[in-house]
């Protein structure tokens, strides 16, 4: 299984926000044990894809010179569960960003109906973690995630 | 923009509750942010967007937590900070309370600077600007 929690982009504005989509299916192995008789998309998955969401806004706003990391889960609001056969809409904008780390604000949905708010801090781990030393290669942003960008053509236009 | 000190508090408060996830009753001016309200390293980058954004004011990196001059190894000797270091950080942060820490400059102390009053003290000199 790959760690991509989004299908992708349908809308992306460079360094201001970004609308991913992505399909809920009973072909993910991990429904079945959550739960074996109503299966629920984890809310924790929820939150992963809207960090992917945000976070590959958040790396692209700075070329994906940085390593974002999600540091904290400002707010995570549920108004309803998430089952096979939807179609999530993720809604991320990006409030502040910094040499240190960005805020974003997001929204997820289904059909135009209330998902979720999830805000994120994320930290640019270079400049913080006290001067810990990363590995020089960005790590974050692998092939799989950027190519997120360019199957779709989604437009990147700098705002 | 002028607000009273205690209209300060009351917003440095409910940035605090949202930031920290702690009660409103937990949060007094004497309260440590590190000690008592268990704040992280990363909860300080928070509490300084948040600031920015309730008040309406800018923070430059490292005024309101000057974390450059708090890790730099030629302050400290023997885990105390030296003279020099803690002139150089009281000019910094001349909207701390340096009485306790004077008397005993531990490092491992030095978080216990940052109190809900340093902060509020510092949001009143900007917003007095």
């Amino acid at each position: 299984m790959r760690w991509i929690w989004i299908d992708k982009f349908t809308d992306f504005q460079s360094g201001t926000r970004a609308t991913a989509i992505k399909n809920v299916s009973l072909a993910e192995e991990h429904l079945h044990d959550h739960f074996a008789a109503w299966q629920v998309m984890p809310a924790s998955l929820i939150v992963e894809g809207m960090a992917q969401t945000a976070g590959i806004l958040v790396g692209e706003a700075r070329d994906f010179a940085e390593k974002v990391i999600l540091a904290k889960v400002k707010k995570a609001v549920f108004h309803r569960e998430v089952r096979p056969g939807d179609q999530l809409q993720y809604d991320a904008s990006i409030e502040q960003v910094t040499p240190e780390a960005a805020m974003t604000e997001g929204r997820v949905t289904c059909n135009g109906e209330a998902i979720a708010e999830i805000d994120i801090v994320f930290s640019h781990i270079d400049n913080n973690m006290s001067g810990l030393v990363f590995p020089e290669e960005n790590f974050v942003f692998t092939e799989d995630f950027k190519s997120l960008l360019t199957a779709y053509n989604v437009s990147s236009k700098r705002a | 923009m002028s607000m009273s000190r205690d209209e300060v508090f009351t917003k440095v408060k409910d940035v605090l509750v949202d930031a920290l996830g702690v009660d409103d009753d937990e949060v007094s001016e004497e309260a440590t942010l590190t000690g008592d309200l268990g704040a992280e390293s990363i909860d300080f980058l928070d509490i300084v967007f948040r600031l920015e954004k309730t008040f309406e004011i800018k923070i430059p990196r490292g005024e309101l937590f000057p974390d450059d001059i708090m890790n730099n190894a030629e302050y400290v000797e023997n885990g105390r900070m030296t003279e020099k270091g803690m002139s150089t950080l009281k000019a910094a942060m001349p909207h701390a309370d340096f009485s306790d820490f004077e008397k005993d400059p531990d490092v491992s102390k030095m978080s216990d600077l940052f109190t809900v009053k340093t902060i509020v003290n510092y949001v009143e000199s900007k917003t007095a600007a």
